[in-house]
């Protein structure tokens, strides 16, 4: 039979566990747990084209999959709840720490204790010069110790002449360990909230600009938009690129990696409001920044110049016409969508471009990524392009030909050619010609004003470019910063506290007490200990409690003095994280504990 | 043949002989292990190291039971340091393969799969060799140079990429921060694998005896350090690669947002960086946790290497994803 808790308590006892070690442990594997299934199944958000392939070929998982959310495994209800189940346990652990923590900085160190034989480390000493307290209290303030000088009035009339006050120095450090503990544990929240600032604020954008062409930073513009729950069109700020050129490099040494890409630069004309036009170059680790975005170079590939004339040799189509690579040596595919024709009269084709041509029995494909032999195979239609102007999102990559009839051959077969660059060739049914590359008139004017022959090229490149904005990432950077820094305060400080008293004031010098105590695996404290001792005497004269004999000073090895069977370090597990995770109320008070 | 082919040829061969220098190494650590602890009588405990050595035993004439001791030790201290002075040797020979490997590419040699685990496992050695420097985990040759053994075997068999120059993604000195890090990380976790799987039978073993059962078998682990001295260790290795793995992970969010344009996109490495990441934080609040003792929290560390693994020997290869630049088929 249980006790009734009530409501309050209820509520406090489910806090309690929320907020307790155990459950952070389940919730931090879980979290591991639940990460994993988005590496295995394809996700929505990175590839979504995968998705659709897996829904295809698992058409009895896939379903159970869809209703478990394991397409979108990241922004699911159950891995959202995971996540903020931890920071609320993690925030409820951390913030009375952060309180108790505040108290402990802004209060003294501990009274030394009454039988200070009984830490871990214990030196007798007789001090070598005055004011040994004062002394020892500088030393181990140069060693970043928090200082507590406790002198007691002097005992007889001894005070004058050098000799030593009598009273302690309570000194402790490693406040930064449990504060590092802190500032991660904070950070992380930090981070978590910079990543709900990228998600809400940010933008990605996809733009597919040919080579001579540009961009401007307008939704309108872009291929593919994806805003942040909070953007709105209104606020891109304008800014427009150019691309004045696109280099490449391939591998070209016959091996296994024979056309591996090598190098991509792309050249471009920047103009922001406000600020002169400049010249600059994207790479692909080096994005652009302008109007508050990176710009980067994400892809490239070709984009064929074709150029349709209708029956009366009227030009209308004749631009840079983007071709998507398929695989590593470029083979790609496009569609041209000729308007011009009118109505019912419209023009389409598709097919491949081939930048190193081969045609054998395996097919037409290319062998390399450069423009060596390049070929491009059509074939077309005629018909009603589709909704192309009613301002629906199309896929221009895609053509669809269900209102469309293919453009046959006078024997009926399907019309299809393959055409090197500047070849033409007739349109059948006398609808026109088609021609690989800019009219020769056009070229000829361009040549004769002067303009570089790349300006009239017939395949020209173009440059896949993915535009950012994301207010979120710097304050991502500074909390994970922030969060490296507390942690490696929190595993590698260690806490210690050291303390000195004078025992007896009589003779030449005063008998005077070093002890030291770790709270947590400490390897240092018996070195502490004994720098702090041999800094004060002329010599140890007992290295601890059982009375051993004392070393002369400087000749015992670092270490040597070490204390043993004496009392044992009041450390309660293994751990060097020990007690920093428990709840405060359960903590022990260590100095308590050492004055009973 | 070219420079840079030759080079790469040498690196190949200097790969071989560390590998044949390792396989010493390796017989030298399990040598130094299994000659220790034998609780047999003291002559024939006398005989079996001077058989293992082969060199004349100078204390047989005065006999005596100390004497004996110190004929052991001499042995164990013998086969021991054979074990750490070819570990140095395969190290270096390792190394210069490494270098040599980057210089006839003309860059920082890991651009695939093959450098980055050829890389990995000098990272290995070379952590050890300087955890040697301060502290006797000799007990541990075995279970590092072995681990360096097997992964160099699978290098050279499934790995291996024909040396060349980088693709544009890797172009980049976060390549050198990220990558360089995440090694010695690794390293580092496979050296407390190595401790978090002996303390366990370690334990064990512990546990038999205590209930008067002692094992027959394995008698080497009576020579390695006990359970609780094994789990510090491999704590404290864990505590050093901790912040390692997350400044890997900080640094890869950077440069991931250098070249691709977000600092995190839930990429399959990613994924599992962040998965290790956890995993390994869970192990350090474990061990805070009253109520688990060690032997549970080695589980969660034996599970982040698992995890480590898979983000090594998994992801690259069959998880697609931004950081396929393994170049293996």
């Amino acid at each position: 039979m249980q006790p009734r808790l009530g409501t309050v308590g209820t509520a406090r006892f489910v806090w309690r566990q929320l907020t307790s070690m155990r459950t952070a442990l389940f919730l931090l594997v879980l979290l591991a747990v639940g990460a994993v299934p988005g590496s295995v199944v394809p996700q929505l958000d990175v590839d979504a084209a995968a998705v659709v392939t897996y829904r295809e070929e698992h058409p009895v998982l896939a379903p159970w999959l869809e209703r478990l959310g394991f397409f979108d495994v990241y922004a699911s209800p159950w891995f959202s709840a995971i996540y903020l189940l931890l920071f609320v346990s993690l925030v409820g652990c951390v913030l009375p720490r952060s309180r108790q923590q505040w108290t402990a900085w802004r209060s003294r160190p501990p009274r030394t204790p009454s039988r200070l034989e009984r830490l871990p480390e214990h030196r007798v000493v007789v001090a070598a010069g005055a004011d040994p307290l004062g002394r020892a209290a500088a030393v181990l303030r140069r060693r970043r110790y928090r200082v507590d000088l406790r002198r007691e009035a002097t005992e007889g009339a001894g005070g004058s002449d050098g000799a030593a006050t009598r009273g302690s120095v309570a000194a402790e450090r490693g406040h930064l360990r449990e504060t590092g503990n802190l500032v991660f544990h904070l950070s992380l929240v930090g981070l978590l909230l910079a990543l709900a600032a990228s998600g809400l604020l940010s933008y990605r954008a996809q733009v597919i600009v040919p080579v001579g062409q540009g961009f401007s930073n307008t939704v309108a513009r872009y291929d593919r938009f994806d805003p942040g729950a909070w953007v709105s069109a209104a606020d891109l700020l304008p800014f427009a690129v150019t691309l004045d050129s696109l280099a490449v490099e391939f591998e070209e040494v016959v091996g296994g990696q024979l056309g591996e890409p090598r190098d991509f630069e792309a050249r471009v004309r920047v103009d922001e409001p406000g600020g002169r036009a400049r010249e600059d170059v994207i790479r692909v680790n080096e994005p652009l920044s302008a109007g508050g975005t990176e710009v980067y170079l994400a892809g490239n590939g070709y984009a064929p110049v074709v150029t349709v004339t209708d029956a009366q040799g009227v030009v209308v189509y004749s631009e840079p016409t983007p071709f998507l690579a398929q695989d590593s040596a470029y083979t790609s595919t496009g569609v041209v969508k000729v308007l011009g024709a009118g109505p019912g009269q419209q023009l389409g084709f598709t097919g491949g471009l081939l930048p190193t041509a081969v045609i054998d029995e395996e097919g037409p494909r290319s062998i390399f990524p450069d423009k060596r032999d390049p070929l491009l195979l059509l074939t077309g239609f005629r018909g009603d392009l589709g909704a192309v102007n009613d301002g629906l999102p199309v896929n221009v990559y895609e053509l669809d030909t269900t209102s469309m009839e293919q453009l046959t051959t006078g024997e009926g077969e399907p019309w299809s050619v393959a055409l090197r660059p500047g070849d033409a060739v007739d349109l059948p049914d006398g609808l026109g010609t088609l021609r690989f590359g800019y009219p020769p008139d056009v070229v000829a004017a361009s040549a004769a004003a002067g303009a570089p022959a790349s300006e009239t090229e017939p395949l020209p490149r173009f440059a896949g470019l993915t535009v950012q904005h994301d207010p979120g990432r710097i304050p991502a950077l500074v909390f994970s910063v922030l969060a490296m820094a507390g942690l490696v305060a929190s595993l590698f400080t260690p806490r210690r506290r050291v303390f000195v008293r004078v025992l007896s004031t009589e003779g030449g010098g005063a008998r005077v007490e070093v002890a030291g105590l770790a709270r947590g695996e400490d390897a240092g404290l018996a070195q502490e200990v004994d720098a702090l001792a041999r800094a004060l005497g002329a010599g140890v004269l007992a290295g601890s409690a059982s009375g051993r004999a004392g070393a002369p000073r400087g000749g015992a090895p670092p270490g040597g003095h070490r204390s043993r069977g004496v009392a044992e370090r009041p450390q309660r597990g293994r751990g060097d994280l020990d007690a920093q995770h428990e709840h405060p109320h359960r903590r022990r008070d260590l100095n308590q504990e050492l004055r009973t | 043949m070219n420079m840079s082919e030759s080079l790469a040829a040498t690196s190949n061969v200097l790969v071989y002989s560390s590998m044949t220098v390792y396989v010493v190494a390796f017989a030298a650590f399990a040598l130094d292990l299994s000659g220790r602890g034998r609780t047999v009588p003291a002559v024939r405990r006398r005989a079996e190291p001077k058989a293992l050595v082969g060199a004349g035993a100078p204390s047989r004439a005065r006999g005596g039971t100390s004497e004996v001791q110190d004929d052991e030790a001499l042995v164990r201290r013998r086969a021991a340091a054979v074990g750490v002075t070819t570990t140095w040797l395969a190290l270096l020979l390792h190394g210069a393969a490494v270098v040599t490997r980057g210089v006839s590419a003309g860059r920082v040699p890991f651009g695939n799969m093959y450098e980055f685990t050829l890389m990995g496992a000098a990272v290995v050695t070379a952590v050890y060799c300087t955890v040697l420097l301060r502290r006797d985990l000799r007990y541990l040759g075995v279970f590092v140079v072995g681990p360096v053994l097997l992964t160099l075997g699978i290098a050279l068999s499934v790995l291996y990429t024909e040396s060349a120059q980088l693709v544009p993604a890797l172009q980049s000195y976060w390549l050198v921060i990220h990558v360089s890090v995440a090694t010695v990380s690794s390293a580092l976790f496979v050296i407390a694998f190595s401790a978090n799987v002996l303390q366990l039978v370690q334990e064990r073993r512990e546990r038999l005896v205590a209930a008067g059962r002692p094992p027959r078998r394995g008698r080497f682990m009576e020579r390695l350090p006990g359970s609780v001295e094994l789990e510090r260790a491999a704590y404290r290795l864990i505590a050093v690669s901790f912040p390692l793995w997350s400044f890997t992970l900080v640094a890869g969010a950077i440069w991931a947002e250098r070249a691709w344009g977000r600092y995190w996109g839930w990429d399959p490495k990613e994924v599992w960086t962040f998965v290790i990441w956890v995993v390994y934080a869970a192990y350090l609040h474990a061990r805070a946790t009253r109520g688990w003792d060690g032997r549970r929290s080695a589980y969660l560390a034996i599970a982040g290497f698992a995890c480590v693994l898979v983000n090594w020997g998994i992801v690259n290869i069959f998880f697609p994803g931004n950081h396929s630049y393994a170049g293996i088929g």
